[in-house]
């Protein structure tokens, strides 16, 4: 057999991720709505295919024959770039998440020992494509909306840099398969569980999630940063928004829930069926969340972030120091 | 391949699927161009008004707590993970360091930096 090009064989990989990520956030979506629907005792969408299933397909052909406009007042090349750079930083954050593992080696493209710094980095561009769509836009409403959301995710992104460090202190490493080892006897949920808190929090406001989904909030903003933007490069706000669902689910689940590992001794369950479970279940947290409580006001959005989160998140921080600090 | 070879490629390969889905179905869609399709989005008015280039200043002040304190998160990570190694070196260093910040956060706090008027 010929030898098969080291790089070919990333290539694919890549494609294999990327092509099941877009799967899993067509079907994140149509498992949003079947569940919001069953929370609100309406059947949801039934009509494309059995129970729905093609759903996400229909959507995507409608999106994809849609007029594209752009307001004469928006700035166009800004104004196309942005949710090119929204959807890139989505996508790029899976290069380096793993899945699982077997006696081979470990299930991701990529395997840093910066992991979660690249993680950060990556999801901090993701915040470009948002305020840039509303700056270029050109319009009073994408404007606000733009703007608030940047400072939203600034801030909350601080609260959430602080409850990740809290694990680093536990792991003593940054490399996100170094994280799940660490955690084979005691996931870091218990440990860290006000770190695990305040992350699940800030994790909802970081990608913009009711409750904290002020970025778009249709009774005083209509659409917020994508007011203006329609057919597929509306879409692809829509694509990144869930993809960063599907990263902060995943981080969650390697950070705090002991990644592959399994609970209670159950080995004979391969590692991908638990993250995948793990996953699942945080999907389905937002969702109930969003089913369940209405939206913030901004101000007391903001001054929860600052005033409760990022005081506690630095305790938390320091106490965790202490303690490793004592039984060292 | 350097651990970071992977993940450069797959970053490539990411930029070229978004740029695939940003700019080629732009060319399937159909365009029937109309002046009032053009105009930015108000609620079905006219635009009464230009987009201003003036905001709250609050948003700008949050910008600048927030360079400030992520500086601050950016330092932890290094620590954090030497944190075994240093032990209480390590402990007292950084208490010494929150303690400099709390003090800019409190100060912060009661001249109302954080407050949304």
């Amino acid at each position: 057999m010929n030898a098969v090009p080291l790089w070919l064989i990333v290539v694919i990989k890549s494609a294999i991720v990327l092509f099941v990520v877009i799967t899993t956030f067509a079907y994140s979506m149509l498992f949003e709505r079947k569940v919001m629907a069953w929370m609100q005792l309406r059947p949801g969408p039934n009509r494309v295919g059995p129970w729905g299933l093609l759903q996400p397909a229909a959507d995507a052909a409608k999106m994809l024959f849609k007029e594209d406009l752009t307001p004469k007042t928006a700035d166009p090349v800004i104004y196309r770039l942005a949710p090119f750079i929204a959807l890139f930083a989505a996508m790029g954050t899976f290069a380096i998440i793993p899945f699982s593992e077997s006696p081979a080696g470990v299930w991701s493209v990529g395997d840093v020992n910066a992991g979660i710094l690249f993680v950060f980095a990556l999801t901090s561009i993701g915040v470009y494509g948002i305020s840039l769509a509303g700056w270029a836009s050109g319009s009073k409403f994408p404007l606000l909306g733009s703007v608030r959301a940047t400072a939203q995710m600034i801030s909350y992104e601080l609260s959430m840099t602080m409850s990740v460090v809290g694990v680093l202190i536990l792991a003593g490493t940054t490399s996100l398969v170094g994280i799940v080892h660490a955690q084979y006897r005691l996931w870091f949920f218990i440990p860290q569980l006000v770190g695990f808190g305040i992350y699940l929090i800030t994790a909802v406001a970081e990608t913009n999630r009711a409750p904290f989904d002020l970025v778009e909030a249709e009774t005083e903003l209509v659409g917020g940063f994508h007011t203006e933007y329609s057919g597929l490069r509306f879409g692809l706000f829509f694509i990144a928004e869930y993809m960063n669902m599907i990263t902060v689910s995943c981080i969650a689940t390697l950070l705090f829930l002991g990644g592959w590992n399994a609970p209670f001794g159950l080995t004979f369950i391969p590692g991908i069926v638990w993250f995948l479970i793990k996953g699942g279940l945080f999907l389905f947290f937002y969702i109930w969340l969003r089913a369940t409580l209405p939206r913030f006001r901004y101000d007391r959005l903001m001054a929860f972030g600052w005033k409760v989160l990022l005081p506690v998140a630095t305790l938390n921080l320091m106490a965790t120091a202490a303690v490793i600090a004592a039984v060292r | 391949m350097t651990p970071y070879g992977p993940v450069a490629i797959y970053l490539v390969v990411a930029l070229l699927a978004a740029a695939l889905f940003c700019f080629v179905p732009g060319l399937l869609a159909r365009r029937k161009p109309n002046p009032a399709k053009e105009e930015a989005y108000e609620c079905g008015v006219e635009p009464t008004s230009d987009v201003s280039g003036r905001l709250p200043v609050h948003f700008y002040l949050i910008a600048m707590l927030f360079v400030v304190f992520d500086v601050e998160a950016a330092s932890f990570f290094p620590w954090a993970v030497q944190m075994r190694a240093l032990g209480l070196y390590g402990l007292l260093e950084m208490v010494a360091f929150v303690v400099v910040l709390a003090i800019g956060y409190v100060y912060i706090w009661r001249r109302g930096g954080l407050e949304w008027r």
